[in-house]
């Protein structure tokens, strides 16, 4: 089939970046969609241009590393994947694909569609952790029994994979669900709780200094997130801090 | 034992690591500010270390070429970890872990090494739940297992389909906690491009800014690498698409030496190739062969009906099925060890029974699964009269609860469904049991320069069971370095910091820049990956599943003839001064063209046939692997000397006083 | 409590408490609004009771007050953050993909609520602070009546409420269930909280409109 791509070409952080057309033929329902990429960026060498740079690892929908704005959404018009697990053959002959970068004041371009999520890191580096010290002598494993719906919940909060399509998707790109992932797992575990009021305060403290905006609960973010991590983690984000905050 | 010295503690078996730990150098806490670690590589086994060294008060800087230490690709395992809890009550001991990895590496790994790991495994677990890993718990609030390939016993903990993803993000809380604190520097999009030696000791790396270009030293008194292994020389794989040996192999261009290169793991279950644009290959978690059952059509006409699209599989009786595993070993039926597995499929795809269009592919059927669970379902829920409509209804909804992801994420692939027709697999490359040679400290044989991690080559032998590598990353980083790293770094308490502004420095600073311009200015007509491409073509053909002396000759030649090529060829685009991908799998792709060569030569030497390496030549009549004790009971240690063709080979013998050598059987 | 009250989440909460306060007081206010379809002097011993009751007057009144003040400069303040959480627009943004239309357009369904509170405040409020405080004039008990229904008489004003309150129901369709996800709430009454939000919704908006419309319809002749 036939594609016409419309993607944002940036050299650096510091350039003003715009939106390239490309005519890609021949493009097969079984390929990728960074495989359709991988094909332009050839066709673009094999030219002497310069190819388009985004963000990939794994390409199996587990790393977190893409992160592109596939028609106004992030990771394309397919719920429940990431860019590399989306194929093809979701588009159809003749249709204009839109690709851009995660877009955030807080995910600055580092060149074409690739941006900088460092602001993730500090989020987590500020409390997503439990302080224990790698011993080899901390309790057996089986003395903290946790409750298997606690234990699933957490589980369920623990599978995101900080890849900021909560961020891209958000109106006011908020972070709240990104935060409160890491929150929600530690919070539902006996051995999370322990520092429980000082990781909320820090790590929303930090998500607020990096620049996101508020959450005004629209529910984009879990509807775009590639993993279904749940609003219900906002909430419980938002429960924890308010008892964090009244406890001092 | 000359320049190979292993380093075994002596003492019985059960005894040596303790013994050891008591005995081996130890840094005070107030030194231990004074000195430096360099980790590279932030995965399983490099984020664990560091977490660990910081945690000791060491100062660390970590590297990674991901954007996170958390997209390392240690987050992709899916199945679990092994430890010898026994908390199932089903006979698990520390002993039995270890011979069933000696035995599964088919008698090619290091009995002390292994009975470590055996020994550190439950201790994961404590400290992987303490740190708030989520593993999958029943009812009653305690840890659940799963059983796993090439054992008799359930001692894989999980977290559904992502264990690699929660121990890894486990890791990097801890890194996080000691970033936090000030004792990890984590340098991400960096990659490391050389190492420096001072006095013949690992004092430093060359690394490159991957988003400015710009060229960095960094200096520390002990350097670990645990940058993952060397899979992606295949070109397609199921390894991450940064997946590369530079540091490994820059590590053994400065001396430490190469062990075992031709010891890859081929899983067997990964979905099978689409078609040529194909950039990677998706792994299905062994954990589906505990319920799948894995055939091909009996007859061949069937199976050419089938590959052009004129039968279905679900057509097909019970008896036109072979499930030839259940035939071959009906001690462990499908639940073999994985190169047996992957052996196996490709003997039947090659005598023409595959089942895809490219005839590459063997059925993986959960018909039996959804039927068996869906009868315990409907009687345990006291639907006695459940029609099978109604049966198969309730099995696929057990199945979903234990494989959900893995067959929705079949589905958005093949875009077929694998609850209504059998599933498509074939063998897929997807580990490097070989690696960096390390003594039983870690050590490379360049002193201060430790190796950790899928980077080393210590464990698994010539064959990895499953659920291993995630405990093998752990051991090494949580329960292994920690310790050992100090016997050398004892004797640099007053060595102070090590200045980057010295000739050794200069000079590889001076050879990275050398090789770059080399790669820049080149200006040919192909790109980078028109010769990856065709490195993988070659690794496939002639060193994959099996080898033959012949095929892994023709392959050397190839490979040195594409290397002179793709010196003189190559196009890299942009500038070396800017974020650049093209430069960066440029670099990558130049080193894989060495070891490809040298992964040849390994095979080539090893007259035998032995876990992942199956040499044509060395089978029995039934085709099984014929391994030779007599002459090939040794770790190949290749030491660098120019051109891979001049590598010299180093012999470590290994010595079985704990385990009886067996031919390994799983009849 | 300083650093409490910069963060965002407790400027949500902040959102939230003032939100709910307002909506409760909707329910107070088309109570009595709606007695004067039913029976004008039981809506004119109401209004007066609001009018000269001091509790009313001095605590309430202020308080109302203020929750406006607060929920709408609050609002604005994250509005004008949010907006700078992402100086690159998009090229293309599909919004509607992943979230409704009312909760995307709050700021705007707010405003338009605002605007009117603004007509409001001349008709009804400014009047009865200028009848009370500035002309003095003495209590009458039985006015209510007759004064609202006037109101209603020009057809303009009549569009105006009616439009307000299209858009008000918007606001509430979206606002009021989020308000207790912003506080923290999240759990098995959750589907019944937005049940009941879609109700309330569309029930009291279309009270007021049905209100304003009657009286449009059915001028005092005498």
């Amino acid at each position: 089939m036939k594609i016409y791509l419309k993607i944002w070409r940036q050299k650096d952080a510091s350039s003003k970046g715009k939106i390239v057309d490309y005519t890609m033929d021949g493009i097969e329902g079984d390929m990728s969609f960074l495989e359709m990429l991988d094909i332009l960026n050839e066709d673009l060498i094999s030219k002497g241009e310069v190819p388009i740079e985004f963000d990939h690892d794994c390409r199996e929908g587990i790393c977190g590393t893409c992160s592109l704005q596939i028609n106004g959404r992030p990771h394309g018009p397919d719920r429940l994947i990431t860019v590399c697990q989306l194929h093809m053959r979701s588009f159809k002959d003749g249709d204009t694909i839109v690709i851009e970068p995660f877009r955030a004041k807080a995910f600055p371009v580092i060149k074409d569609l690739i941006v900088d999520r460092n602001a993730f890191e500090r989020i987590q580096q500020a409390g997503g952790f439990i302080s224990v010290n790698t011993s080899g002598k901390t309790v057996d494993a089986n003395n903290i029994p946790i409750r298997k719906e606690n234990a699933d919940k957490a589980f369920n909060a623990a599978a995101c994979i900080g890849c900021g399509a909560c961020v891209a998707a958000c109106k006011n790109a908020s972070a709240m669900l990104f935060t409160s992932a890491k929150v929600s797992q530690f919070a539902l575990l006996p051995q999370g709780r322990v520092e429980a009021t000082e990781r909320v305060q820090n790590m929303v403290r930090q998500m607020d200094l990096e620049g996101f905006g508020n959450c005004t609960n629209t529910g984009a973010c879990e509807i775009e997130c590639p993993k279904g991590i749940s609003l219900e983690n906002i909430a419980r984000m938002n429960r924890e801090y308010l008892s964090a905050s009244i406890k001092g | 034992m000359g320049i190979l010295d292993s380093k075994i503690p002596s003492g019985p078996l059960a005894e040596k690591w303790t013994k050891h730990k008591n005995e081996i150098n130890l840094v005070n806490p107030a030194n231990k500010r004074n000195i430096d670690i360099i980790v590279v590589g932030t995965g399983l086994a490099g984020g664990s270390a560091a977490a660990s060294f910081a945690e000791l008060g060491y100062n660390v800087k970590t590297f990674c070429y991901q954007d996170s230490p958390r997209r390392a690709h240690s987050i992709a395992a899916q199945g679990g970890i092994n430890a010898s809890k026994n908390y199932q009550g089903d006979g698990d001991s520390d002993y039995r872990l270890f011979y069933d990895t000696v035995k599964g590496g088919d008698y090619r790994s290091r009995e002390a090494n292994v009975y470590r790991l055996a020994e550190v495994s439950g201790n994961i677990i404590d400290q992987c739940v303490s740190q708030g890993v989520p593993f999958a718990r029943d009812y009653g609030g305690l840890l659940d297992n799963r059983s796993f390939g090439g054992v008799l016993v359930s001692r894989t903990f999980y977290a559904k389909g992502q264990t690699g993803q929660q121990l890894l993000l486990g890791a990097y809380a801890a890194m996080n906690r000691q970033i936090h604190r000030g004792k990890i520097k984590s340098y991400t999009r960096h990659e490391m491009l050389d190492l420096v030696l001072v006095d013949g000791k690992a004092r430093g790396i060359i690394a490159r800014d991957l988003v400015t270009g710009e060229i960095e030293r960094h200096s520390a008194h002990a350097v670990v690498i645990a940058s993952g292994g060397y899979g992606n020389l295949f070109f397609l794989s199921t390894y991450c698409m940064g997946a590369n040996v530079m540091a490994a192999w820059r590590t053994h261009r400065r001396g430490a030496f190469f062990a075992n290169p031709c010891y890859t793991q081929i899983h067997p279950t990964c979905i099978p190739v689409s078609g040529e644009h194909q950039s990677k290959l998706t792994l299905m978690s062994e954990s589906l062969r505990n319920d799948g059952r894995i055939w091909v059509p009996k007859n061949l006409e069937d199976a050419k009906a089938i590959r052009e699209g004129k039968l279905k599989p679900t057509q097909l009786k019970e008896e036109d099925r072979d499930y030839y595993l259940e035939r071959r070993y009906p001690a462990f039926g499908n639940l073999v060890p994985r190169d047996v597995a992957s052996r196996a499929a490709k003997e039947r795809c090659d005598a023409g029974y595959g089942v895809n269009k490219t005839g590459e592919a063997v059925y993986l059927d959960f018909d039996a699964a959804i039927m068996r669970y869906g009868s315990e379902k409907a009687l345990t829920t006291g639907l006695k009269d459940a029609d099978d409509a109604h049966i198969r209804k309730l099995g696929e909804e057990v199945v979903e609860a234990k494989y959900g992801n893995l067959f929705q994420m079949y589905e958005k692939i093949v875009d077929e469904n694998p609850y209504k027709t059998p599933m498509m697999i074939y063998p897929a490359v997807h580990y490097t049991m070989g690696g960096l040679w390390v003594d039983y400290n870690l050590q490379t044989t360049i002193p201060g320069c430790y190796a950790a991690g899928e980077a080393n080559f210590s464990d698994h032998g010539a064959n990895r069971l499953g659920a291993s590598a995630l405990m093998q990353g752990l051991a090494d980083g949580y329960f292994v370095l920690p310790y050992t790293i100090g016997d050398f770094l004892a004797d640099d308490i007053r060595t102070g910091p090590i200045p980057t502004d010295t000739e050794e420095f200069d000079n590889a600073e001076k050879d990275v820049l050398d090789k770059i311009n080399r790669l820049m200015s080149a200006k040919g007509v192909n790109s980078v990956d028109y010769y990856h491409k065709k490195l993988g073509k070659i690794m496939w053909n002639n060193c994959g599943m099996s080898r033959n002396a012949e095929g892994l000759k023709d392959a050397i030649k190839e490979i040195a003839a594409l290397r002179k090529d793709f010196w003189e060829n190559v196009k890299v685009p942009g500038a070396a001064d800017d974020k650049n991908q093209e430069l960066e799998k440029a670099g990558r792709v130049a080193d894989f063209l060495e070891i490809g060569e040298l992964f040849a030569m390994d095979a080539l030497v090893r007259n035998e046939s032995c876990g992942g390496h199956f040499r044509e030549e060395y089978q029995t009549p039934e085709g099984e692997a014929l391994r030779d004790d007599e002459n090939f009971k040794f770790v190949s240690a290749w030491e660098y000397k120019g051109e891979p063709k001049d590598a010299k080979l180093h012999k470590e013998n290994l010595v079985y006083e704990n385990i009886e050598v067996k031919t390994r059987s799983y009849k | 409590m300083s650093s409490l009250i910069k963060s965002s989440i407790a400027r949500k909460v902040v959102m939230a408490l003032s939100g709910l306060f307002l909506v409760l007081f909707l329910a107070l206010h088309v109570t009595i609004n709606f007695t004067s379809v039913i029976s004008p002097d039981t809506f004119n011993q109401w209004s007066h009771f609001m009018g000269y009751n001091g509790l009313v007057q001095y605590i309430m009144q202020p308080i109302l007050i203020l929750g406006v003040i607060v929920h709408f400069v609050m609002g604005i303040v994250l509005e004008f953050q949010n907006m700078g959480a992402r100086t690159i627009k998009y090229t293309k943004f599909n919004g509607a993909a992943n979230a409704p239309w009312v909760s995307r357009n709050m700021i705007i369904t707010g405003l338009v609520v605002l605007a009117f509170l603004g007509l409001h405040f001349y008709d009804f409020w400014i009047h009865e602070m200028t009848y009370k405080y500035i002309e003095v004039n003495p209590e009458d008990p039985t006015r209510y009546y007759r004064e609202t229904v006037e109101k209603f008489a020009p057809i303009w004003r009549t569009v105006i409420y009616v439009i307000s309150f299209a858009l008000l129901s918007l606001h509430l369709w979206h606002g009021f269930a989020s308000s207790f996800q912003s506080m923290g709430v999240n759990n098995k009454y959750t589907p019944s909280i937005k049940s009941f939000t879609k109700i309330y919704a569309i029930v009291i908006p279309l009270v007021f409109v049905f209100i304003a419309i009657y009286h449009h319809l059915n001028p005092i002749t005498h």
